[in-house]
């Protein structure tokens, strides 16, 4: 039996070995592809011009507390959209997911709401809404272009967050539902305790997937002359023919989205883990 | 036995499609009385629990509860529902409460009872149940029979008239099985009311007042378990219990 010790620290030393190896190759991958990526720019005869426009430190300096005044507007409008979103988008995919027949024409207008709102580009829906809507001249609709920004931005989202819901909802196993049944409660009892807060947790990872392209898609109400971030970018990149300051704005967008995204990760991880 | 009708089903049918799964179920079931519904997977065993549990809509005849009809279409069946308890072959256990919010969800929901009060019959339930120590825990971390004896004690919780236990010893390892069948013997000592669909014969036999051979969708046999099991009145019981004999089930 004094084999079985040698073979040991044998096989210890090959998996060593391996790792090794292996975290080499990474390095060195990396400085090869990184590296050459860096210097083909560095080195290109357009560099200085393209490093003046878009990478000014002067420029940044001075555009980017403006922007970053913007950028608060952005999230406020994000945080606000997020909220009727989460609660809009739930309420149409209960509707769309029950068998009660009283609600057949609401889950009819519904579907028809999901159908059309997921359809229309965003850039769409919120010129006809920031424009068309107050051109109707009908009272009690509001003018402010924030207001009606984030209503159109409310309008797209609820319908692909509907949609999520509702995946989630069909995937939850009617033994489930016959469970609570037999555990005496009712439909909605069933729905509230038993299925929705199963279906919630299992689409968390595609909820958040659209939380994140809410986030950049905030600056699509530049279009109707919000000072958020994106516009002040724009005004002082065409007033110094610099376009710094859109860099700066894109630097703040992935400042949250890319935290957004590292934490859809590790949500995702841990539900494959327990899976 | 002389002790009142609980539960009494006359003439049910059930069709699934252009499929008559059950063909005329008559079946009276007294108080404190097992009942054990043998019978071959597709006999109907199932889909009659699911009905007098109204989670099937029958097509014809009626189910009384205490002398009172439940098949009705005027009947709540959510009222039904809570005086009944079911027990599934898959458990269907909520997978996102933990072994305690299991069992004291009916009762703080359907019949509300104070939430504190609850998880107090709730946690001395599961200890008596041999459970003790695993309120904390979630569905998964259990083996497949300490998950059955939780949804026993589930259903058990809501203090129902009758239980109805739907092959809850079929999804289990074979190791796991006489735990289960233990709590199914306590409740019974208990004087729990029950139906139960079940291969497990000699358990039948032990437990239950009564055996019913179920066959293609009718009850063609009923009697004392002792009776039914050694001489059976009908070649299809004979048949049926010859073959559990020849693949090693008896």
């Amino acid at each position: 039996m004094t084999g079985d010790g040698d073979r040991r620290a044998a096989r210890e030393r090959a998996r060593k070995a391996r790792s090794r190896r292996g975290q080499a190759i990474a390095v060195i991958s990396s400085i090869v592809v990184l590296g050459g990526l860096g210097t083909a720019i560095l080195t290109s005869s357009g560099w200085p011009d393209v490093r003046e426009t878009f990478f000014s430190a002067e420029s940044f300096r001075t555009t980017f507390p403006d922007i970053l005044r913007g950028f608060w507007l952005d999230i406020k409008m994000f945080m606000a959209v997020e909220v009727i979103v989460l609660i809009v988008g739930l309420l149409i995919a209960v509707v769309r997911t029950s068998r009660n027949p009283a609600l057949f024409p609401i889950r009819l207008l519904a579907a028809a709401y999901c159908d059309f709102f997921r359809g229309v580009p965003v850039i769409l829906l919120v010129y006809l809404v920031g424009f068309g809507l107050p051109a109707l001249n009908l009272s009690g609709i509001p003018s402010d272009p924030i207001i009606l920004a984030c209503l159109a931005l409310s309008l797209a989202y609820s319908a692909y967050v509907a949609e999520v819901y509702r995946a989630g909802i069909k995937s939850i196993h009617p033994s489930q539902v016959d469970a609570a049944l037999a555990t005496g409660l009712t439909r909605i009892q069933t729905l509230r305790h038993v299925v929705l807060p199963q279906a919630i947790r299992r689409v968390r990872p595609p909820l958040l997937n659209d939380f994140i392209s809410l986030q950049k898609d905030v600056a699509l109400v530049a279009m109707l002359g919000i000072a958020e971030a994106f516009r002040i970018a724009q005004i002082e990149a065409l007033s110094s023919f610099n376009y710094t300051p859109l860099l700066a704005a894109a630097s703040l967008y992935l400042l949250v989205t890319i935290p957004m995204a590292r934490l859809l990760d590790r949500i995702t991880d841990r539900e494959e883990i327990n899976s | 036995m002389n002790a009142a009708t609980v539960l009494e089903i006359t003439g049910v049918t059930k069709s699934f499609g252009d499929r008559q799964i059950l063909k005329g179920i008559d079946l009276e079931v007294r108080e404190h009385e097992a009942i054990a519904l043998i019978g071959a997977s597709g006999s109907g065993k199932s889909t009659l629990l699911r009905c007098v549990d109204l989670l099937v809509e029958i097509d014809d005849g009626d189910i009384f509860l205490d002398g009172k009809v439940i098949t009705d279409p005027s009947v709540d069946p959510v009222a039904v529902r809570r005086k009944l308890g079911f027990v599934f072959q898959q458990f269907n256990l909520f997978p996102h409460m933990t072994v305690l919010e299991n069992v004291v969800l009916g009762a703080v929901r359907a019949h509300g009872v104070p939430k504190k009060e609850a998880e107090e019959r709730g946690r001395a339930l599961l200890d008596r149940f041999g459970l003790g120590g695993r309120e904390d825990d979630r569905p998964d971390q259990l083996s497949g029979g300490q998950q059955q004896r939780v949804a026993l004690t589930r259903a058990f919780a809501g203090q129902p008239r009758v239980l109805l236990l739907d092959e809850v010893t079929s999804a289990l390892d074979p190791e796991l099985v006489g735990d289960v069948l233990e709590t199914v013997r306590e409740l019974k000592q208990e004087g729990m009311t029950m139906i139960l669909a079940t291969h497990e014969m000699s358990f039948a036999r032990e437990v239950a007042d009564s055996i019913a051979f179920l066959h293609e969708g009718r009850i063609i046999e009923q009697g004392d378990p002792e009776q039914v099991l050694t001489d059976p009145g009908q070649p299809e019981t004979r048949q049926f219990l010859r073959r559990l004999l020849a693949a090693g089930r008896i």
